[in-house]
Formats: structure tokens, C-alpha cells, sequence
């Protein structure tokens, strides 16, 4: 079952990758889109239901306000006109958890349409994938394959179903043909996704967390000689829901496909599955398009939202995240690589709390992209899973700007805080970690080291300066390091040097 | 007492001279001796009838105690058309499919029927999902017509035409698509209305072809018919295609009508298309004229008004309705509920399981429809089809609207012919044609009524419909009460009073 693979650079030197994506998105409204259901994840199956979400008989849909509003607010964010008037069709096809046997969707009349979004590359290039449309559509339940291995339905003895999903409002975005990215397609479709990602949190629309399929992409890819071919055979990789996925799939397309074409053979449309290992597995051919018999749903009037609806949703959209991010970079004064860093690192929201909570950008950014990544990464941790906020870190950053605690000192009160011993203060006090400012106590100190090292004292007094750094070693590790370094260098001098 | 009309149980309610637990009780008793003969009911369910009659008689003494007010008809018996669900009660919608289904829910005029506290006597027969013109589709026994138990009771509502015919139930819910509640009045002699779409709920009415369906009021008087309509209609957010201002309180147009008994002024329409000519019977024809007179002798101005696109209606009904049936009768899968059929052979997979409980579970007549309608909607097909039956639909509402300019109702006979004979049409083609005159108000959506006009030659009932503009459903009782008074001062009494005597048992 192995696909021949072409060489990566090879195959985007020989061939023109047409990448398409459908992206899927979960809103986060507090019942299902066309019935009182709550919407909410992980509860025991079948008791997020009512008739309408069963699909039982005599059930009627009715349109949730909100997830038109956050529909709308998703098409005004992508640069899309919101439609005069739209409609919800009837997208007919038997799936054993589809519990109407028809998807509520849109077909002809999406909600949002023709909108673009510019994608910033890792190397700072902006490219605009072009929107077709945004559309509304309600998810599906969920088939839980019962007695085979790792719940996959090969080998299973019968399937469960649960309708707690069945009826979540989606959104679908789907793109246009996106040409020109060339060797830079794998990246162009996970920037593209990480993007939507970020501007769906931005707006409060959807938690999209990943991980929980809060987002999924359809990606597609074809070949063609040059730009100015005809568009080759394509296919879909269904279902995909990580970045990294996204790149691979994409990847994986364009070397398999690649290869079956300089071997002289035919791409088969089809839809295909992605893989952990980021390959991609042949499902059904598409030998046809499938026939859905869409109609309009009579079952629900035309939808007709105001211009001023429309308005007002727009006036209240937030800053959206590229804006932000050059904003912001401009108020910390952070370098492109350091900003570039702060998103990779997902610190961005973080190091944000972390100046409101009063501290400079270039503090918060050097707290949480140093020692705070280096300790998520021993615990295995994302940042804001920490067991730190915000206000703490800047708290210890204050107690540094005042004098109070040393460098080396804050660290240790960091770990302190990390260990759940409470605020930076807290852990000061408990500890017992504050720099030692009591000028009498520190002379005291480097007079004595001075006296237990005389030889030391005469280098400083011949003109080795550098020798004083023995003195300070000695006075910090007399004071258990709780001496400013700074000031006991200060002192050595004036004795000795004076 | 089961003779007496729902108004007058009302009244006797009312004044203390019965229960609502004794009315009940002598339905049940009429449906125990009846129902055997006329088949109207598929289930009957004693014990939670004289419960809610209680119930209502409870509701009656604690009003009079506060001297507050119930709704007229609190405490008199209903039926309900088996395609309405009904929580805690066997909802099959005539099918093997549904058989033994209990609905965890009530559709909203159900509720509306329980909070008015309306005992539901049992559930009434109908062609199978709605599907159908004879109740002769039923996948449980077909029903009688109580003027001839050998003739069919009309469809699909038949079960509740014949209940309130023969005197089992004082009213009953029905639900029309195509004509499904006034065809079946009109062969019965009762008064069947389909009110404006989105007056009365959908939201637990089995659906059919949703944006033709349309439940209302089966009764033996057009009063009957109004105060069971102010019952069951209410604006319902369950509903999208709900109306919030539908108009309300049809009992006191009756009652203010009957008080009058005058239509001077009222400018009546008789449509061109749908009067006699071919495949409609002399007696028919004749009826419908005979009640024009009376019209006019009320002071009604009768003329003649031409829909012309109504020649394509039919064509476009038999589009659109299977059409939208096929999709919403793809959930009958056999995965969840009702009947689960596995494949003789072979392996079992979610789609031998859906095919083979389908097989065994749906009706030829509904098979023939799904199928019809599949091919409707296919690619390829659509625009021909669904797209060319929409265009005419936008059509006849045209014609409609352009009708209501000239005429305040519109008239016409509400089936070509009188009750036939069972199985003497069985040829699709030829049921489908008899509902020529009573599809066109679906596919405007306005409202209709159908009440009876007299007897044919062939000594059974004959149906005069009238049709109003969307909204005026007040204007079909208006003229409803009027007619009907001018033709019981010529009969004697009620047209039912000359059907003949069922055997009691």
C-alpha cells in the first residue's frame, strides 16, 4: 500500500501545487444552532438531546440567533460581504449518525461570501488566500465503534451512537483555488489554519481548541505543469486538526502526486485520510460527485439580517490578532524574530496579562520566554498551564526593579511560586530571600573578607581590580547570595581602592 | 349526547348537567360500538381519557370556585390524527415503520388540546404518512365511510372525518397537504378546515411535505370547527414557520354570523377552473350550484373569477410534495426507533439494515413517492422538476392574489366527486387527479374550508369549499356560518341526521 514518493524540491520544481482548504469551525453558543440543546463537550452521551437534536419525528429546526451573529462576525473578520438575504438547504445523505438523514446546511445562498485573509509567513511574507464563503451547517453526532481495536470501526462488533454533537453549529470556510504558493503551499495552509485559529479566539466565537476538533480542516491539493495549465485532478484529505498535520498532509500530496504524474499516471479523485506519521491513505474514489439533492429547507423561513444588525456586529469586532501583534510589537519594542518567537511559544496573550498587570514588554518577554519555557518544557506543560499568572510574574519583575531581589534571588523566588508557595512576596518573606540592604551588615561582611584575605586586598590595592571579583564571591556567599553584587563591588572598592 | 354538538356538550358542561367524565365515557362507549364497523380509530385509550376528563372537570370546579373562566370546549372529548405525536402515547403515522412508537414528547397543539383540557379520546387513522386520498393506505386496516361502510372515508385524515361522522368523537385534529382535511370532510358531510399556514403548529406533526402541511379543526358544525380551531391555534417559537399575528377568536365571527345570517356586500368568487366539466359528477355540480343561490340570497354578489395557472397546480404538487416527503422520511432508517428489519442474507451494515427495514416497513404508496420524489431533487433533474414546480407555485400564488383584487372569497366544490367504492381507484394517477380542487390553497398557503352542501344523486355528501386570502380565516367562518344555517333551515336539521343508522353492537 506504500505511495512512491517524488523528492519534495524536485516535485515543486517539475510541478504547480493547488492547494484548497475547508475549514470547519465549532461555535461556541450555548445551545446546539437549530434546537435548546446545550452545547457542551464531553457529557455523558445522549443527554445533550431534545427531540430536534434526535432527529425524532414531527421535530422542527429554529435558527440560534447567536450563531448567525457569531456567523456574521466570522464573515466581516475574513474581509466578506454578509448576504441581503441567505437560506438554510437540505444537504440529503444516509450516515449513521446524521439522525435526519439530511445535514441542515447552506448551499447556494452562503451567509458570507467573497472575503480574503492575509497570512504572514514565518519569514515576515504576507500571502492572501482568497475566500469563496462562509457558510452555517449543524455537525453530526458521533459513532463509537464498539469491540474492535483502538475504536476504529475495522474489526468492531457494533457502533454506538451519540447525539450529544448532533446539532453544534459550524461554520464551513471554504477558500478559493489558492495558486502561487509554490514550494510554500505546506506552510501557506497551516499559516492559513493557525490564522483562522487565532482570529476565532480573537472573536470569542469559538474556543477552537484543536485537540478537541474544535477545528478541522478538508485539505486539498492538486498539480499542474505550470500556472498556466488546466487545474489537475485533486484530492481531499479529510478531518485534519493539527498545524503540523496540515503541512504534512499537504507535503505528503504534492511528493505522492508528483510522482504518479512523472511516472506518466493519472491522480484518482479521491478522499483521502491523513495519518499520524503525516502520510495520507486512499477512502473512497470519487467517481462521481456525489448527489446530495440539496433544496431549500422548508422547514425554516429565509434569514434576512439588517444592515444595521450587520453594522453594530462589525463596529463591535475586536483587534484582530495580526493587528495586535504588530501593535503590540511596536509598544514592547521587540525585534521581528523576538515577536515571531512570542507567537510560536503561544506566549503572546500571556506576556499581554503580564504588562497589564504592570511591567514592560521586554520583562515579561524575557520572564516567560526564558525561565518559564524552560520550566513548561520540564514539566511537559503548555505556558498557560503553569502554575503562575500573569499578575505574579510581573509582581517578582517589580520586586527585581526595585532592588529587592537580585536576578539570581528572583529566580529562586520563582521556583517558589511555581512550587504553589503563593505570591512572589510570599515566598520572599517565607524564604527568608530578600537582598540584604542594611549597609552596616554588608561593611562588616567585606571587611572581613578583606581581613581573612589580605593577599586579595594588596592585588586590588596594586591595581588588579579584577581580583575584587573574589571578595564579592566571598561577601555573596557569606550572605547566602543575598547581597546586591553590584553594591558589594561598590564597597570593596571604596575600601581598598580609595 | 354524542349527537349533540360540541358547542351544545360545551354548554351542558357548562351548566353542570354532565361531566366531562360521562361525555367521555359515552364516546368510549360509541367507540366501543361502533369502531368496529367504521375502523376511524387505531388507538383508543380509556383510562388516560377519563383521566384528562377528570381532570377537566377538576379545572371547571376550581374556576367556578374562583369565578374565573375555562375555554369554551374544556372537558369535551377530541381525536387526534395518528400523524401528531403524542407523549406517552402510540404515534405509528399509519405505518409499520412507527409501529409501537411512543413519543417522548407532545406536538404543540397537543399541548394547546391539554392545557384547554380537551380529553384526546384516541388516535385516528390515516393513508400512511399522510400519503393518500382513501385511508385505503393505512398499513392498519383501512376505515369505513359512515354514510356507506363500504365506500372510502376520504384521506388522508379519513380516521377523523368518519370519528366525528359517526359520532365518536364531537371534533377531531387533522392535518391537510393537499386537501387531506377538507376532501374527507367533504365525503363525509362534515366541516373540515385547513386554516393559513402557520396558524396551528407543525412542531410535532409528523411531517410530510413541510411547506405544504397544515393541521386544523374536523367538526360537525362550521361553530364546532372554530371553537376547536381557537383551541389548537397559537403562535409556537418551536415553529419557525410560525405566525405571530395569526388572527384569532373564530367562535365569535360564527357566532356574530349566525346572529346576522347576512353577506350583503360580500363579493364571492366562483373559480373558473375548478367548476364541473370533466370528471366531475352532475350531483357535485349540482350541489355547489343550488348553495351559489343560497349565496346570493344572503346578498353575496357571486361571479365567475379565472385562475389560469391553476391547470399546472396539480403538475407542480406532485413535485414539490414528493419531493420534500423523500427527505423527511430518510430518517425512518431503522436505527433509533420503530421497526428494525435485518437483511436476510448477507452481512448486516447500517445499509443492508436501513434497505431491508425499509423494505418491510414502508407502504407501496410511500415507496412510490420517495422514490418520485428522489428522482425530483436528483442532479440533473432539479431544475426541471422541483425548480419548474417552485416557479409555478410562485404562480398560482399570483393568480391568487391577483383573484383577491375582484373577490373577498373564492368558491369552488371541495372534490370533483362523492365517496368511492373501495379499491375503485387504484390506479395512482386517477386518486392523485381528485385532488385538483383543494391543492391550489396549499400551495398559496391561504386558508379553506369545507362544509356540506347537500347530497348528490348518488345519495352522499357533497363539499362546498371556500377559500380566503392569507390571514382572513375569519372571512371562511363568516361565510361557513351562514351557508350552513340557510342549509339546515332547508334540510331540517344537520346533514348527518339523513345518513343512515349504524349497527351498534
Amino acid at each position: 500500500m506504500s505511495d512512491e514518493l517524488m523528492d519534495y524540491d524536485e516535485a515543486v520544481r517539475r510541478y504547480d501545487p493547488v492547494i484548497g482548504l475547508e475549514v470547519h469551525v465549532e461555535l461556541g453558543t450555548a445551545t446546539k444552532m437549530f434546537d435548546a440543546a446545550p452545547n457542551v463537550f464531553g457529557a455523558q452521551p445522549n443527554t445533550m438531546v431534545t427531540p430536534t437534536s434526535a432527529g425524532l419525528p414531527g421535530s422542527l429546526p429554529v435558527v440560534n440567533g447567536k450563531g448567525v451573529e457569531y456567523a456574521i462576525r466570522i464573515g466581516l473578520a475574513l474581509g466578506c460581504e454578509i448576504a441581503e438575504t441567505c437560506r438554510f438547504a437540505r444537504k440529503n445523505y444516509f450516515y449513521p449518525d446524521l439522525c435526519k438523514d439530511f445535514q441542515t446546511s447552506q448551499s447556494d445562498e452562503p451567509i458570507a461570501y467573497d472575503g480574503a485573509l492575509p497570512v504572514e509567513l514565518e519569514d515576515g511574507t504576507v500571502f492572501t488566500v482568497p475566500i469563496e464563503r462562509a457558510h452555517m451547517e449543524e455537525d453530526a453526532g458521533k459513532n463509537i465503534h464498539v469491540g474492535g481495536a483502538d475504536g476504529r470501526i475495522e474489526g468492531a462488533d457494533h457502533s454506538l451512537v451519540d447525539y450529544n454533537r448532533a446539532g453544534v453549529p459550524l461554520v464551513e470556510i471554504v477558500t478559493r483555488p489558492i495558486e502561487g504558493a509554490g514550494a510554500r503551499a505546506p506552510e501557506v495552509a497551516a499559516t492559513y489554519v493557525r490564522t483562522l485559529r487565532d482570529i476565532f479566539r480573537a472573536l470569542g466565537v469559538s474556543e477552537a481548541r484543536m485537540e478537541r476538533g474544535n477545528v478541522r480542516a478538508d485539505v486539498n491539493v492538486s498539480l499542474r505543469e505550470s500556472p498556466d495549465s488546466p487545474w489537475g485532478t485533486r484530492t481531499e484529505t479529510k478531518n485534519v486538526n493539527t498545524f503540523r498535520g496540515i503541512d504534512a498532509v499537504v507535503r505528503y500530496e504534492i511528493r505522492r502526486q508528483a510522482a504518479i504524474l512523472a511516472a506518466g499516471g493519472e491522480v484518482q479523485q479521491e478522499t483521502r485520510h491523513g495519518q499520524a506519521d503525516g502520510t495520507t491513505r486512499a477512502g473512497r474514489i470519487k467517481s462521481d460527485a456525489d448527489d446530495y439533492r440539496y433544496f431549500p429547507e422548508p422547514d425554516l423561513v429565509p434569514l434576512a439580517p439588517s444592515r444595521e444588525w450587520v453594522e453594530e456586529i462589525r463596529a463591535g469586532l475586536p483587534e484582530m490578532p495580526a493587528a495586535k501583534r504588530r501593535r503590540l510589537k511596536a509598544e514592547w519594542g521587540l525585534a521581528d524574530d523576538e515577536m515571531r518567537d512570542v507567537v510560536n511559544a503561544g506566549a503572546l496573550e500571556l506576556i499581554e496579562a503580564t504588562v497589564l498587570a504592570g511591567t514592560t514588554g521586554q520583562a515579561a518577554r524575557k520572564w516567560w520566554m526564558g525561565e518559564l519555557s524552560r520550566s513548561a518544557k520540564e514539566q511537559e506543560l503548555a505556558l498557560e498551564d503553569l502554575s503562575i499568572t500573569p499578575a505574579q510574574v510581573a509582581g517578582l519583575q517589580n520586586l527585581v526593579d526595585s532592588g529587592r531581589l537580585t536576578d539570581k534571588l528572583a529566580r529562586q523566588v520563582l521556583e517558589g511560586v511555581l512550587a504553589g508557595e503563593g505570591d512572589p512576596e510570599q515566598v520572599v518573606e517565607a524564604r527568608g530571600l530578600e537582598v540584604v540592604s542594611d549597609e552596616g551588615a554588608l561593611l562588616a561582611a567585606v571587611d572581613d573578607a578583606l581581613a581573612a584575605n589580605p593577599d586579595v586586598a594588596e592585588k586590588i590595592r596594586g591595581g588588579k581590580v579584577k581580583a575584587a571579583g573574589a571578595i564579592v564571591g566571598a561577601v555573596m556567599k557569606a550572605t547566602k547570595g543575598q547581597a546586591d553584587a553590584r553594591r558589594v563591588r561598590e564597597l570593596v572598592m571604596e575600601r581598598v581602592g580609595g | 349526547m354524542v349527537r349533540a354538538t360540541a358547542a351544545q356538550q360545551a354548554a351542558a358542561l357548562a351548566a353542570g348537567e354532565l361531566s366531562s367524565r360521562e361525555l367521555t365515557r359515552a364516546h368510549l362507549d360509541r367507540i366501543a360500538a361502533v369502531d368496529g364497523a367504521i375502523g376511524a380509530f387505531l388507538d383508543v385509550d380509556a383510562d388516560k381519557a377519563l383521566a384528562d376528563a377528570d381532570a377537566a372537570d377538576a379545572a371547571r370546579r376550581e374556576a367556578a370556585a374562583d369565578g374565573a373562566s375555562v375555554p369554551e370546549l374544556t372537558g369535551v372529548p377530541t381525536a387526534v390524527k395518528d400523524l401528531i405525536v403524542t407523549r406517552g402515547q402510540v404515534t405509528t403515522a399509519a405505518s409499520r415503520i412507527l409501529e409501537g412508537w411512543v413519543p417522548p414528547y407532545d406536538a404543540t397543539l397537543v399541548k394547546n388540546l391539554r392545557a384547554a383540557h380537551l380529553p384526546i379520546l384516541g388516535k385516528t387513522n390515516l393513508d400512511e404518512f399522510a400519503m393518500g386520498g382513501s385511508t385505503e393506505h393505512s398499513a392498519f386496516g383501512r376505515t369505513a365511510n359512515p354514510w356507506d361502510l363500504g365506500r372510502i372515508p376520504g384521506g388522508s385524515s379519513g380516521g377523523s372525518a368518519a370519528a366525528v361522522g359517526a359520532f365518536e368523537a364531537p371534533t377531531a385534529v387533522g392535518t391537510d397537504t393537499g386537501g387531506s382535511i377538507r376532501q374527507p370532510a367533504a365525503v363525509t358531510g362534515t366541516v373540515g378546515v385547513k386554516p393559513t399556514y402557520g396558524t396551528v403548529s407543525r412542531f410535532g406533526v409528523i411531517a410530510m411535505a413541510s411547506s405544504l402541511d397544515t393541521p386544523g379543526p374536523m367538526a360537525r358544525t362550521v361553530l364546532d370547527a372554530a371553537l376547536l380551531h381557537d383551541v389548537i391555534a397559537s403562535y409556537d417559537p418551536l415553529d419557525s414557520t410560525s405566525l405571530p399575528d395569526a388572527p384569532r377568536g373564530m367562535a365569535d365571527v360564527v357566532r356574530a354570523a349566525q346572529a346576522g345570517a347576512d353577506l350583503t356586500g360580500l363579493r364571492v368568487g366562483v373559480i373558473a377552473e375548478l367548476d364541473g366539466g370533466e370528471g366531475y359528477h352532475a350531483g357535485v355540480v349540482d350541489s355547489f350550484h343550488t348553495a351559489l343561490e343560497l349565496l346570493e340570497e344572503a346578498g353575496a354578489a357571486v361571479e365567475t373569477v379565472s385562475l389560469p395557472h391553476l391547470e399546472y397546480a396539480l403538475d407542480a404538487y406532485y413535485l414539490i410534495m414528493p419531493a420534500e416527503a423523500s427527505s423527511n422520511l430518510a430518517r425512518y432508517d431503522g436505527m433509533r426507533y420503530g421497526l428494525r428489519v435485518e437483511p436476510a442474507e448477507g452481512p448486516v451494515t447500517a445499509e443492508t439494515v436501513m434497505a431491508a427495514t425499509r423494505g418491510a416497513g414502508f407502504g407501496d404508496e410511500v415507496k412510490r413517492r420517495i422514490i418520485l420524489g428522489t428522482h425530483v431533487l436528483s442532479a440533473g433533474y432539479y431544475d426541471a422538476y422541483y425548480g419548474s414546480a417552485q416557479k409555478v407555485r410562485t404562480l398560482v400564488q399570483r393568480d391568487f392574489a391577483a383573484a383577491w383584487q375582484r373577490a373577498d372569497v373564492l368558491v369552488s366544490p371541495t372534490a370533483p366527486v362523492t365517496a368511492y367504492r373501495f379499491g375503485e381507484k387504484d390506479d395512482p394517477l386517477a386518486m392523485y387527479k381528485l385532488d385538483v380542487t383543494t391543492i391550489p390553497a396549499n400551495l398559496a398557503g391561504v386558508p379553506a374550508m369545507s362544509l356540506p352542501s347537500g347530497l348528490s344523486d348518488d345519495g352522499l355528501p357533497v363539499g362546498f369549499q371556500v377559500l380566503a386570502p392569507q390571514r382572513a380565516d375569519d372571512r371562511l367562518y363568516r361565510v361557513g356560518a351562514v351557508l350552513e344555517a340557510m342549509l339546515e333551515k332547508k334540510w331540517g336539521g344537520h346533514l348527518l341526521a339523513q345518513a343512515p343508522e349504524l349497527e351498534v353492537k
